[in-house]
């Protein structure tokens, strides 16, 4: 359970952006969160509406882009998403694979009133 | 009113990173080789360390940084025991070790007089995998206890590991671990990573 310290470390970045651009009150976070992230949103706006309080970002929505995981095999030259669990490429059968998205795990904007 | 979209686009834990990668450079440029070590609980982390510690103290001076979540010491008692320096990190019930913690943990070690740093992280599969701490490898132990499934269901503390270490290979004959599933979970995720079979 990291979420916490994950938590934490979105409330500072949302902070920062938002004194930055004189925002009154932070209504929206965005973020894209890859599927091969380990974090469970629920757990995220758990924390949220706790640590969030008294600051800048309290009342604020957490909105959550996930990206699918997808493998590229070196084999075949095949990309394809896994389903949740690791597979061999499914057009060779080949273990030579490298993640070519699914690890995306940034703040990509927030939404605030002046 | 009227709400205005603020573009952002900043790593989540950048901070952290930027911490990590800091402690990185310092490391290298004192000359100091750094390893975090990641593993379940009992899978043989410290017993792996002391080990390491009997075969290398003659040729090169070790300091380890022990973390575990609740207030003790008995790890790094070891390692002192041991006659080699340690600092222990009490994460105070977090999951994880992180870049600030060994930044701290580092005041207290002479490191510029070592050539070796050993991280021992917390004994877990999921959260450090999340949080770089700026060592310059990462060693995962993997027990044969453990079950040949792991790499597939943790997958993410088995990705950019630069060695896996199956420990307690002397007890495969009591076991159901088929090893070529467990090493094909791991190729799939490190086809380049070094794997190495012990009994420690």
């Amino acid at each position: 359970m990291h979420e916490l310290a994950v938590t934490d470390s979105i409330l500072q970045i949302a902070e920062k952006h938002a004194i930055q651009a004189n925002a009154k009150k932070v209504t929206d976070i965005f973020l894209v969160i890859g599927n091969l992230s380990s974090i469970v949103d629920d757990s995220v706006v758990f924390y949220w509406e706790m640590i969030s309080k008294g600051t800048v970002c309290e009342g604020s929505v957490i909105h959550f882009n996930r990206l699918p995981a997808t493998m590229y095999c070196l084999v075949c030259d095949n990309t394809f998403e896994i389903p949740g669990e690791l597979i061999p490429c499914p057009n060779c059968g080949s273990y030579q694979l490298k993640i070519q998205s699914g690890e995306e795990f940034f703040l990509e904007s927030i939404e605030i009133e002046r | 009113m009227a709400t205005e979209k603020v573009q952002v686009v900043e790593k989540i834990l950048d901070a952290n990173d930027q911490v990590a990668s800091q402690t990185q450079t310092l490391l290298t440029e004192s000359g100091v080789f750094s390893i975090n070590i990641m593993a379940s609980p009992g899978a043989g982390k410290t017993s792996v360390i002391l080990k390491t510690i009997e075969k290398l103290s003659g040729m090169m001076r070790i300091g380890v940084i022990e973390g575990d979540t609740a207030p003790v010491t008995i790890d790094a008692d070891k390692v002192m025991a041991m006659g080699m320096p340690a600092v222990q990190i009490n994460t105070g019930g977090q999951c994880h070790l992180d870049a600030m913690m060994i930044d701290r943990a580092l005041k207290h070690l002479d490191y510029k007089n070592l050539d070796l740093i050993i991280v021992e992280n917390v004994g877990n599969l999921i959260c450090p995998a999340a949080f770089k701490i700026g060592t310059h490898a990462n060693v995962v132990i993997s027990s044969v206890p453990e079950g040949d499934d792991k790499p597939y269901k943790y997958t993410n503390i088995y990705r950019g590991i630069d060695v896996l270490l199956i420990n307690k290979i002397d007890l495969l004959p009591y076991l159901d671990f088929r090893m070529d599933y467990f090493q094909q979970g791991v190729e799939i995720l490190n086809p380049d990573s070094l794997v190495i079979a012990a009994s420690g």
